[in-house]
């Protein structure tokens, strides 16, 4: 590809004290694209999602994002360059109501496009829609998880990184999910960088796609590469397959 | 029972001012989850400079409207105070932030000693009275309310409202609440976090200083020692009310100035702090958290 990517992680090096949990990960993705990062638990997928914004900082390596170095910026200031995040763990604010939440997530804006926006949002989630003055912290799992997801896309993102968006959640809504993304990526060319352990959903909705085994890159192609590739198929799918 | 009601109004005057007080314990705890022990003294540095405009407007001006002093007393006050703590914050907190739990106690109780001190050797050790600026009474059925209680708890009301809608209403009160929820997220959504507990800091050294103004305008007198037990009184109502929870903060306030003026009528007068605390450690056995405050453990 001539274009440059809009996310380039090169050589990024994140210790926890310690403990290195990166250890020289290069990744990219494209604008339009949508990438996977598939691997096993604590293999420093959610990792590399929060040192693109810097928490912990990479203590080596460069991130830039659109041309820019981001490796070194505050944490809310590579969020305003919309990149958007739905994190592990959800992290859905529990004392505030879910209306609240997708306001917080609408605040780059301060609101200008939140009625339009939010409308986008209960066509995806209608779930949101019914459950809006309810607190977060007593929504299920499953509507945090698409609240988490409501939140980030109501910042108008370039950028989307979804972290375990399949987790703890029915198939049923896992495929609504991803079918929602799918959807987003090719009306509105959203570009969006995934962490999965649901590898054979996340490869076959992929573009491209990342195999991460403890802090290193092992693997990439295709979505369809890796899918087909014996090693991946036997780590990550065998068993695994839904 | 008019000596009853009466009490209850002076315990509702008196609950005011240190509800206004608690409100800056509360939030300051809820944010970076640190008690700010400066604080108190922070009320009295507001108490001193309404004093010291005080003096200035009756120095240049051969009368000023009350309504008016007042209300430059306040003004002044706050800007100096948020001021005070903006920097406070600044200097001797941020820097410690991420390190262990008690190193910012640590210098919250020193900054506590050198704004004593500093008010001490720059205003003298002594009390500082000022003439009575508001003196009517009313006679309401036998129970007596001077305009100075009105006042205080018709500007304390006043605030709560302001605060209360600024709070729940505004992108700057959601963006609070956000980062006592969740520092690390608000973050991710592009909130200045370091900006937010500024401005937590400077919302509570106001609402300290509308304080310390009143408690001037109601006593006629100050003293650089004044911070330390309206503060930790103003604390004890912030523990009292459930740490973190500014209703509770205000109900705490309200409930030990009740319990206080009504001790004090009914019972010996000088044991009215040990009545007050003797409570609020009964309250505590059995809600350890306090009134309206939520308990530690909280599902995720």
């Amino acid at each position: 590809m001539s274009t440059a990517p809009l996310l380039d992680v090169r050589n990024v090096e994140t210790f926890y004290g310690n403990i290195q949990a990166l250890n020289g990960v290069n990744v990219s993705v494209s604008e339009g694209e949508i990438v996977a990062l598939i691997g096993a638990n604590g293999a420093g997928k959610s990792t590399l999602m929060m040192t693109i914004f810097g928490t912990p900082r990479a203590s080596s390596g460069t991130i830039s994002f659109a041309g820019t170095n981001i490796t070194q910026l505050p944490t809310h200031e590579i969020a305003r360059l919309r990149i958007a995040q739905s994190p592990e763990g959800r992290r859905i604010f529990p004392r505030m109501t879910v209306l609240e939440n997708l306001q917080m997530g609408a605040s780059l804006d301060k609101l200008k496009y939140f009625d339009e926006d939010v409308e986008k949002v209960f066509t995806l989630f209608p779930r949101l829609k019914e459950r809006l003055t309810q607190r977060g912290g007593t929504l299920s799992g499953g509507e945090q998880q698409m609240l988490s997801i409501g939140r980030a896309l109501m910042a108008r993102p370039k950028l989307l990184l979804l972290d375990e968006p399949s987790l703890g959640l029915a198939p049923l809504i896992v495929k609504q999910i991803f079918d929602a993304i799918r959807e987003l990526n090719r009306t509105e060319g959203l570009t969006v960088f995934l962490v999965e352990q649901n590898a054979f959903a996340a490869l076959k909705l992929a573009h491209r796609g990342y195999v991460l085994v403890n802090g290193r890159v092992t693997m990439s192609g295709s979505g369809k590469e890796l899918l087909a590739d014996p090693e991946v198929r036997a780590a990550y799918l065998e068993g695994g397959r839904h | 029972m008019q000596y009853f009601i009466q009490q209850l109004i002076n315990g509702l005057t008196l609950g005011s001012i240190y509800g206004l007080i608690a409100i800056g314990y509360t939030m300051v705890y809820g944010i970076i989850g640190m008690i700010n022990f400066a604080h108190g003294d922070i009320f009295m540095v507001g108490a001193f400079t309404a004093l010291i405009v005080f003096l200035i407007l009756g120095a240049m001006f051969y009368s000023v409207p009350v309504a008016a002093a007042l209300l430059i007393m306040m003004i002044v006050s706050m800007l100096l105070v948020s001021l005070y703590n903006w920097v406070i914050e600044k200097i001797a907190y941020r820097p410690l932030r991420g390190s262990f739990r008690l190193a910012p106690l640590i210098t919250a109780i020193g900054m506590s000693i050198v704004l004593s001190n500093f008010v001490q050797v720059t205003q003298g050790p002594r009390n500082k009275p000022i003439p009575p600026m508001v003196s009517q009474v009313y006679n309401v059925y036998g129970v007596s309310i001077s305009l100075k209680q009105i006042i205080i708890v018709v500007v304390t009301a006043l605030l709560l409202v302001i605060f209360w809608y600024v709070v729940n209403k505004t992108s700057l009160g959601r963006a609070q609440r956000a980062c006592e929820q969740d520092r690390k997220m608000a973050a991710l959504l592009g909130v200045n976090v370091d900006r937010t507990i500024s401005i937590t800091f400077i919302i509570g050294a106001s609402l300290a200083a509308v304080a310390g103004t009143l408690f001037l305008m109601y006593y006629g007198v100050v003293v650089f020692s004044d911070g330390f037990v309206p503060g930790v009184k103003a604390f004890t109502a912030a523990v009292l009310g459930g740490i973190g929870s500014i209703p509770g903060a205000v109900l705490g306030g309200l409930a030990i100035g009740f319990i206080e003026s009504i001790w004090s009528a009914y019972f010996s007068i000088d044991y009215k702090d040990v009545a007050a605390f003797s409570i609020l450690a009964i309250v505590l056995i059995f809600m350890p958290s306090g009134i309206l405050g939520r308990p530690e453990v909280e599902k995720v």
